[in-house]
């Protein structure tokens, strides 16, 4: 049997598996509270409950609806999108004017709100979410075994990451939206629909919160509280990376969720701290995050 | 940081009104603040004392948070923390070395959190706004899971029956009048320390970071030692806050580092009025009382969700809070 650094290379090899599906989660979170900072200015502190809201959809959707993966794939980030949109709308735009800190306060009340109402229906236990069939299995590499469905997540989350990272990137409608993270003002005077710009994209990072819940359903039992926890996570992994850029936000989750991964190897009772601890370090060395612009 | 502060209302008028005013204020002040005292004094003769020391507890927690997000412009999400470490080290001093004397426990919580502050603020304080609040949930969270694994907090069980023991070695706290007048002395001596703070010379220098942080530097301030002392007086206080309620509830448990309870501290600050001096005292106890209230009652399992409207609305509505309300009332009427 292969060792590395006297672990065996399977052992390796399927915590760094893990350790990458954490990542991809992270990376989608991180990057759907990037987007609306950029535009909004405020840290969505519901992003956990609309990942949590994406997650219990499917369940629903599933088992009084009858709505299989694939549909709820799509329609759960459709509804919960909706959601995000309203809450830009009736509650975010009252405050819009107002110090930023109350737009934290603000969306922490909304999560507490949805996990509280979560926690009476459906208890803390909560539910299972069965594995599609056609994801079921897996292939044998030789060193480890890759099931289908680990395999899946990763490559739906780096295609959303990407097909997000195009569009704010590279089309008009993303030109919009980052002049508007620039000069909202001035995009007003030329006639763009900023307030419009601002709900679409507030609708658009819950959605992609929403997705990373489906994708979280079969592989993690689906609670009231499994948002909440993975969201001051993803806190940690926004600071180590800075809000600065789209890629920043990739790069920085799926890099902290391989050292997790290595840290279960190695030293496994630090594998839920080491991220603050890189926190810590990135602080100390560099304050404005690795791909940070402002100081 | 325009809408964290409270306007005054700064009408032009000739300075001798100015300064009748103001003597008017503050006698009106003085007997405010003795009566609300004579109050306290008599208090636990109506009210069940264990339930008041957990307000007093609760009061001086948010009074500690408010120098922070009031006076500061500082919003630290980790604030849990600092209550459970004081929490946690008295605790544990008390329950393993039993002749240690309870001022002495609780002197060691609140160094402990104080120090705990320290390093707390020299990191989270290279950054600003949403990023410090950020950062002070996650140091928060970490110091969590370290209390979740260490051994001397006990993981989820918590340290119980921690043992109130002897104040000095003369009072037995076992009686909870003589520890509810120990409590209050506590709380009176944390809100004094708040109180020279606020109005020392120091305390305007917080101020003026608050209002315009590039004209303070300008000026000359060492910025970043201001925010870090107001920091470590605040992480202090507040484990003084922990350890205090340790002795009352013979308690130290997982709940008090949850970072629901940094969410709960700033929902009393903010519906008590942030930056007002009594509007985290209201606020502690309107969001203490409602809490007990709603968990004996049908609503129980509602609290959280009642709490998060009591948050939102807070934040939609009525900004300044309680006491800030009742400010703007008085002010238009005199």
């Amino acid at each position: 049997m292969t060792l590395i650094f006297g672990i065996p290379l399977s052992v390796m090899s399927g915590q760094l598996l893990l350790g990458l599906i954490n990542g991809a989660f992270y990376a989608l979170l991180s990057l759907g509270l990037a987007i609306i900072f950029g535009l909004l200015r405020i840290i969505n502190f519901a992003h956990g409950a609309q990942y949590m809201l994406g997650a219990f959809a499917a369940v629903m959707g599933l088992n009084y609806l009858g709505v299989n993966y694939w549909m709820a794939l799509v329609l759960a980030p459709l509804l919960v999108g909706v959601v995000g949109v309203l809450i830009e709308r009736f509650l975010l735009r009252r405050i819009a004017g107002e110090d930023h800190l109350y737009g934290l306060l603000l969306t922490f009340g909304l999560a507490l709100i949805l996990e509280g109402s979560f926690v009476k229906l459906f208890g803390v236990s909560g539910s299972s979410y069965p594995m599609p069939e056609q994801l079921k299995g897996g292939y044998n590499l030789g060193f480890m075994f890759l099931p289908t469905y680990r395999a899946w997540v990763i490559v739906a989350a780096l295609a959303v990451c990407l097909v997000t990272w195009f569009m704010i990137e590279r089309t008009r409608l993303g030109s919009y939206l980052r002049a508007g993270t620039e000069n909202p003002k001035l995009m007003q005077a030329f006639g763009i629909n900023v307030p419009l710009l601002i709900t679409l994209t507030y609708g658009y990072g819950a959605a992609l919160a929403a997705f990373a819940g489906v994708l979280a359903a079969p592989i993690y039992s689906v609670t009231p509280t499994m948002g909440a926890n993975l969201l001051i996570v993803v806190f940690a992994v926004v600071v180590i990376g800075g809000m600065g850029s789209i890629m920043g936000a990739i790069v920085t989750g799926l890099a902290m969720g391989l050292i997790e991964g290595l840290t279960k190897v190695f030293y496994p009772e630090a594998a839920n701290t080491v991220v603050f601890l890189v926190m810590v370090l990135v602080l100390l060395v560099r304050p404005a995050g690795l791909f940070g612009k402002e100081a | 940081m325009t809408s964290l502060q409270i306007k005054t209302g700064a009408a032009r008028l000739q300075p001798q009104v100015v300064l009748e005013r103001q003597q008017a204020a503050t006698r009106r002040k003085r007997w405010f603040y003795l009566a609300l005292f004579a109050v306290a004094l008599v208090a636990p003769m109506a009210i069940y004392p264990v339930f008041l020391m957990k307000l007093l507890c609760f009061a001086l927690f948010a009074c500690a948070f408010n120098l922070l997000l009031g006076y500061a412009g500082l919003l630290s999400f980790g604030h849990a923390a600092f209550l459970a470490t004081g929490g946690y080290v008295t605790g544990f001093l008390l329950s393993h070395y039993s002749g240690l004397g309870t001022e002495l426990g609780i002197l060691a919580g609140t160094l402990t959190s104080a120090v705990l502050g320290l390093l707390f603020g020299l990191l989270a304080i290279r950054r600003q706004g949403i990023y410090f609040a950020m950062i002070t949930l996650a140091l928060a969270q970490l110091v969590f899971f370290i209390y979740v694994q260490a051994p001397f907090t006990g993981g989820e069980n918590g340290l119980h029956g921690v043992p109130r023991g002897q104040l000095f070695g003369l009072f037995d706290l076992n009686n909870n009048l003589t520890l509810y007048y120990f409590v209050l002395a506590v709380f009176v001596f944390g809100y004094a320390v708040i109180q020279r703070t606020i109005h020392s010379p120091y305390g305007q220098v917080l101020k003026a970071i608050r209002e315009n942080e590039p004209r303070a530097i300008s000026l000359g301030y060492n910025v970043d030692a201001h925010k870090l002392l107001a920091f470590v007086i605040s992480a202090a206080l507040t484990g003084l806050a922990g350890s205090t309620k340790t002795v009352v509830f013979q308690l130290a448990s997982l709940t008090d580092a949850h970072w629901h309870m940094s969410g709960e501290v700033i929902l009393m600050t903010l519906l008590g009025g942030v930056g007002t001096v009594l509007g985290p005292l209201v606020g502690a106890t309107v969001v203490v009382t409602l809490q007990s209230y709603l968990s004996n009652g049908p609503l129980g399992e509602w609290v959280h969700v009642i709490l998060g409207l009591i948050f939102v609305i807070c934040v939609l509505l009525f900004r300044v809070g309680i006491v800030g309300w009742v400010l703007k009332l008085s002010r238009r009427n005199f």
